[in-house]
């Protein structure tokens, strides 16, 4: 199975740009395996990242987790005064707290402004670019949170074979 | 197992404790059969519970969809309620696994339906098949690519 649509600007990128190696995971932020597989990531990048471009997209199961969606407008919001990352990281790592008060906490924790915050999490762009993010989820078959792409195929297997496979192909 | 113009065999399971789903009464509407071994299987590759969120998507084909396994109407309920499903499980339960046998989907070893898909026209034909490896959740694109060619 292969990723549609490919990875383009609109993505949240880190690492390398235009590396050789590109890895997508579609993830939630309520999920524990997404947590457990966040440290590990974080160690991917630490010590591949110069030759990986990372790419987060959104796969909120929202029936499940009731914070999963609303966690993702506002990490869209964080990109938009450009703490994607930062807003991403400090969700996962504290996500046995998540609920919406705390991501608002988050937000100020991360100095984003929180009246232009609150506007742009009603937004309908926000909203749709999780919807979008979603949606190329299943067509790409993503079958569950996290699920990992590397240059375009779907990576069956976690963060910890993820991990393994890098640190083979890395050079 | 049945495949692609092979007319879908009718049936009619509990969905709930007190309600039955007949397949015949949705004639003139698309329908989807996720045939899956178990309730209660780890929680967020669950394939149902990834179906749960893609009801719109269903919608958008005129499409309804039914999970069907052995488990019985009353686990059927716990599971649904704990997952916050909002389509319908069917209990292949009594004759225990007897539609799973008529769609060619049940394993006599483990005592469970395999992992199967089947989306069937508003004709009541079905139009595409899929056996999923036991362990792998099949996830939906192949269901909407289907859905997509009616």
């Amino acid at each position: 199975m292969s990723l549609k649509p490919e990875v383009s600007k609109t993505d949240h990128i880190q690492g390398k740009k235009d590396a050789k190696i590109v890895i997508v995971e579609y993830g939630d932020y309520q999920c524990p395996y997404c947590g457990a597989a966040y440290p590990i990531l974080k160690e991917m990048m630490k010590k591949y990242g110069k030759q990986i471009e990372f790419v987060f997209r959104n796969f909120p199961l929202s029936e499940m987790h009731q914070h999963a969606r609303p966690a993702a407008i506002v990490a869209e919001a964080a990109a938009l005064q450009g703490k994607f990352w930062e807003m991403h990281d400090a969700i996962y790592e504290n996500q046995r707290f998540l609920s919406e008060p705390f991501l608002l906490e988050l937000a100020e924790r991360l100095w984003l402004d929180p009246h232009q915050l609150n506007t742009d999490i009603k937004k309908t762009e926000l909203a749709a670019k999780v919807d979008a993010d979603f949606e190329s989820g299943v067509m790409s078959g993503v079958n569950g949170t996290p699920s990992f792409f590397v240059n375009g195929r779907k990576f069956n297997a976690g963060a910890d074979d993820l991990l393994l496979l890098m640190s083979e192909i890395v050079k | 197992m049945l495949k692609k113009n092979d007319i879908a065999p009718d049936f009619t399971l509990f969905a709930t404790p007190d309600q039955k789903i007949t397949l015949s009464d949705f004639k003139g509407k698309n329908v989807i059969l996720a045939f899956y071994p178990a309730d209660w299987s780890p929680v967020c590759s669950d394939q149902m519970a990834l179906y749960n969120e893609m009801l719109q998507f269903f919608k958008k084909y005129d499409a309804e969809i039914f999970g069907i396994s052995v488990d019985s109407k009353w686990c059927h309920m716990a599971f649904s309620q704990s997952r916050n499903l909002h389509f319908p499980l069917l209990a292949d339960f009594e004759p225990k696994g007897e539609i799973s046998k008529k769609y060619g989907v049940y394993n006599e070893t483990e005592g469970e339906c395999n992992r199967a898909l089947f989306v069937i026209d508003k004709e009541g034909m079905i139009q595409w098949s899929y056996l999923s490896p036991m362990a792998i959740n099949p996830g939906a694109n192949g269901i909407l690519e289907a859905l997509e060619k009616l």
